[in-house]
């Protein structure tokens, strides 16, 4: 080994310990000479499918995460089944029990921690078990067979999933517990009583409200006593009252200790040589028990590892599901509601289905939901976000009704669909796919799922179903997105920190921004470059040079790739009115270039279809001469003004709505915006040009405007959002430009309208669309300052022969120069 | 060995594609931010999508088709996706382009 590494001693085994190991190797792989010791003698496996393989859901070999080649791959010392009895902080290494001293330059402490132990009599007997490791689910195994009698002390997630196991393997099982209801830390007197009816229907038993006083027997287990006084039998004891952080060898060595391990932001002890991460670490006064927090506090520490130095952990907000197969639980946040918390409840006790949502100044702050959790990642997600609900609250109970559809619209429990069940129907994954997919390529994130099975990664209507189906799988412990998700793999910076990152280093082109960022390739990939293209593009108009390299195919290009590789070209019709001679021109253009398909499309255009690439600057040089501009069908940016007559001929229209909506066209046309945008006039209520389905709506009524925002056709419907009522003309443009600036900067790059207005809250628009006339004005000059140096007709400049090298082939290679 | 001159290294964008035309089909020329250059068929083994109009990344491309992500020194599909978009052998000499063309692409490992 080359002794010039720095030397990383890592104690701990576990999940955590191996997560940042893991996450090290990959930012920097050749840094230091890893030595790993763990008291198990087992390679790190997933901690939290013991409870399946208790129930004899899953084998044990299933659960291992690293297997011992990972450890020779990586070049990694494993020291299993040993473990540190001492750390030396002065000499710098640490000492097992038998006596392998190993020297460090960085510690990294993830010892985890211990199932608590009742102080009670008969606790040492043999039968009494804690449920912490594969060795106490094997012991337990040893001990279960039909008949025979466990009690389980402790109902919270651990002691029922325990219970659960052990009475799928035939025994007879009894939970005693502290509180009136089981997991109380999770539910509160109404779920937890729903819970519990549901397992004793199952055989599970209960003795709620009991404190254990000792247990019983004198060589081997026999029973419990309360202290009450009454006694029940038992073969077998478990201890499930509560784990506490396993800190002993980082006190003994002088290290800063409260309940846990005292933490920075950046993962370190007191002892700055010394980083700490899991179950054993107090962040901000927090200890943390599940999976989703250790792994983003592994991500932090071997952030710092890798000498990147540039993330801090900031806490962690968990969610937590039930892995009890059939059962649907689900809870977050602060679900117990203080003096100004509001509560909004659902119970149907025939569908055994009960919600809580408590709210307090109008966002979310817990969620307990039984019988039906379908919704809990959205929930989840809007606590983090912590987006205003007031505008949702009369619908929130009833959940993301368009979560879904490929015939799902009904399905609310993920828990009892069929393995054949369509999740996602873009790409035909069934549900049992992407179970046996995170089952057996071990994935913890959407992110890896997509990349497995395809489920959700292509229009993503289907990704809330999806993160459902992972967190029933993985229970609680799945690592839900955190509300700052990284851009893509080439960063940890997020799409929210871009504007303000963008403004305040003043960078103005692609590569500086990732440099002053730090990304972590040399540039990019196309997930990134098109999004910080756009960041910056917005940031700086007229001043940024538009990176073509970055662009969609579709955008460099300007028309619409075909799955046969030719492209659709679809000039502007203001409004959606035309004339003959326009007509003309379009038909004879059509011909000459021999265009194999021609359609109306959704939004009042007319669609060319199947035109080849070389033809694309001619035909466009034709069309630019019979007046014509081009009309980005193409991109994400003003797509269409759709409308109907209006007064001019309807014996309806109370206002001019085409006339209007070619004005609003001529202001939009040619903007770019984090996704395509579409709006609509209509003349009257009856909406023929259906605008409330669209970006941004106009319905004219006699006295006025109503203007309505968010809405959407396609993947999920959803209808506008009603914004406000204006009276004229003038002030449909101002408030039509102020809002899609407001769009343009503060939405991610390919969010809708629909899904940003969902985070932030209707109210939230209202404030500056509506409320803030100062605020409207200055989004509104900023929208037109914009357009200034968007309206160069792309067509125009192509046909003239810019980027000509896109549209025809570098050479020619004849049979003949074949040899 | 029949190496053909097919351009200049300047003809071809970076992070940038140009096709050329061969009697077999269109062959992908690409050139990574480095100015690396690499040849493909452009098919990808998805779908068949044109990889030359994909958005070129490190020594990889995105297809626009299906977004498949295909790694330009090998030919093959990044993981988890399987597949091979056949590799040629290019050269840059003096700023100037040669491929090799053989009938039968460079197999895939």
């Amino acid at each position: 080994m080359n002794a010039k590494k720095t030397k990383l001693v890592v104690i701990g085994n576990g999940m955590a310990g191996i997560r940042t190991l893991e996450e090290l190797l990959k930012m920097s792989p050749d840094e230091y000479e890893i030595t790993v010791f763990g008291t198990e003698p087992q390679p790190n496996y997933n901690r939290i499918l013991l409870s399946p393989v208790l129930s004899g859901e899953m084998q044990f070999q299933d659960t291992v995460l690293n297997d011992w080649s990972w450890y020779q791959e990586n070049h990694i010392t494993l020291h299993a089944g040993k473990t540190v009895s001492k750390i030396d902080r002065h000499r710098c290494q640490v000492e097992t029990e038998d006596g392998i001293v190993a020297p460090y330059d960085r510690l990294l402490i993830a010892t985890g921690s211990n199932p608590i132990m009742l102080p009670v009599p008969g606790i040492n007997l043999p039968g009494v078990l804690g449920y912490r490791s594969i060795d106490d689910v094997e012991k337990m195994l040893g001990m279960a067979g039909p008949g025979s009698r466990a009690v389980v002390i402790g109902g919270g997630l651990l002691g029922l999933e325990a219970a659960n196991g052990l009475m799928m393997r035939g025994m007879d099982v009894s939970v005693v517990h502290l509180c009136d209801w089981p997991m109380e830390r999770q539910l509160d007197k109404v779920g937890g009583g729903l819970l519990k009816e549901a397992l004793q229907k199952r055989g599970m038993k209960f003795y709620l409200s009991r404190q254990t006083e000792a247990i019983l027997g004198e060589t081997a287990v026999t029973g419990l006593r309360f202290k009450d006084g009454e006694e029940i039998p038992a073969d077998l004891v478990v201890m499930s009252a509560g784990i506490r952080p396993n800190i002993a060898l980082a006190k003994s060595a002088g290290i800063h200790c409260e309940r846990g391990i005292v933490v920075s932001d950046t993962m370190q002890t007191y002892d700055p040589k010394i980083y700490s991460v899991g179950e054993c670490v107090q962040h901000r006064g927090q200890t943390y028990g599940l999976v989703a927090p250790l792994f983003e506090q592994a991500k932090v520490a071997a952030n710092h590892l890798a000498r990147y130095g540039r993330m801090r952990y900031e806490g962690s907000s968990v969610s937590t599901k039930l892995k009890v197969t059939g059962i649907d639980l689900f809870s977050a946040g602060d679900f117990n509601p203080v003096e100004g918390d509001e509560e909004l409840l659902l119970q149907d006790s025939a569908r055994g289905v009960y919600k809580k949502l408590v709210l307090r100044d109008n966002k979310l702050r817990g969620a307990v939901m039984y019988g039906e959790t379908v919704d809990g990642p959205w929930y989840f997600q809007m606590m983090r976000d912590g987006t205003d609900v007031s505008e949702l609250r009369e619908h929130l109970l009833f959940g993301q009704m368009h979560l879904g559809d490929s015939g799902l619209g009904g399905a609310s429990s993920v828990a009892n669909m069929p393995d054949s069940t369509e999740i996602c129907g873009c790409n035909g994954v069934c549900k049992g796919a992407i179970v046996n997919a995170i089952v057996d390529k071990k994935l913890f994130t959407l992110e890896e799922v997509r990349a497995h099975t395809k489920a959700s990664a292509s229009c993503g209507s289907c990704t809330g179903l999806v993160e459902a189906i992972l967190a029933n799988t993985l229970g609680g412990d799945y690592s839900a997105k955190s509300s700052k998700k990284a851009i893509c793999a080439c960063t940890e910076s997020a799409h929210q920190d871009m504007p303000k990152a963008i403004r305040e280093l003043g960078v103005k082109t692609i590569p500086d921004l990732m440099r002053a960022l730090n990304w972590k390739t040399a540039d990019g990939c196309h997930v990134c470059r098109p999004a910080l293209n756009y960041y910056l593009l917005t940031a700086w108009p007229g001043e940024y040079q538009d990176d073509s390299r970055s662009r969609f195919i579709n955008e460099r290009v300007h028309a619409n790739i075909q799955k046969d590789g030719t492209y659709s070209v679809v000039p502007r019709i203001w409004g959606g009115v035309t004339s003959p001679a326009e007509l003309r021109s379009i038909a004879e253009i059509a011909e000459k270039y021999q265009v194999p398909s021609v359609k109306i499309t959704g939004g009042q255009r007319i669609d060319l279809l199947g035109v080849t690439k070389e033809n694309l600057p001619k035909m466009w040089g034709d069309l630019v001469a019979a007046g014509f501009v081009s009309g980005h069908a193409y991109g994400k940016s003003l797509r269409t003004v759709k409308t109907c007559v209006g007064s001019e001929w309807c014996r309806f229209g109370t206002q001019d709505s085409t006339g209007l909506g070619i004005k609003v066209e001529k202001i939009t046309w040619g903007s770019w915006t984090p996704h395509k945008f579409k709006i609509a006039v209509s003349g009257c209520p009856r909406n023929c040009a259906e605008a409330t389905i669209k970006d941004f709506g106009i319905v004219c009524v006699d006295s006025g405007y109503e203007l309505h925002v968010g809405g959407n056709g396609g993947i999920k419907v959803r209808v506008t959002d009603f914004l406000c009522k204006v009276g004229s003309e003038a002030e449909v443009l101002e408030y039509c430009g102020a809002f899609m600036q407001l769009y343009r900067e503060q939405a991610h790059y390919m969010d809708r309208t629909a899904p940003w207005i969902e985070r932030v809250g209707l109210a939230y628009v209202k404030q500056h669309i509506v409320d803030d006339a100062s605020g409207r004005a200055e989004l509104y000059a900023r929208f037109l300052e914009s357009q200034r140096y968007s309206q160069d007709d792309p067509w125009k400049e192509r046909a003239e022969g810019k980027d000509a090298h896109e549209y025809v082939a570098l050479a020619t290679i004849e049979q003949g120069e074949l040899q | 060995m029949n190496w053909i001159q097919v351009g200049m290294l300047s003809d071809i964008p970076r992070q940038g594609s140009r096709v050329i035309n061969t009697a077999t089909g269109e062959i992908a020329l690409f050139r990574s931010v480095d100015d690396r250059v690499f040849a493909l068929n452009n098919r990808c083994p998805h779908k068949g999508g044109p990889l030359s109009q994909g958005i070129v990344h490190g020594t990889r491309v995105t297809c626009p088709l299906h977004s498949w992500v295909i790694d330009l020194e090998s030919g093959e599909a990044v993981a988890p996706d399987k597949g091979c978009a056949h590799r040629h052998e290019v050269r840059v000499a003096h700023g100037v382009l040669f491929l090799e063309v053989s009938n039968e692409a460079t197999k895939c490992t």
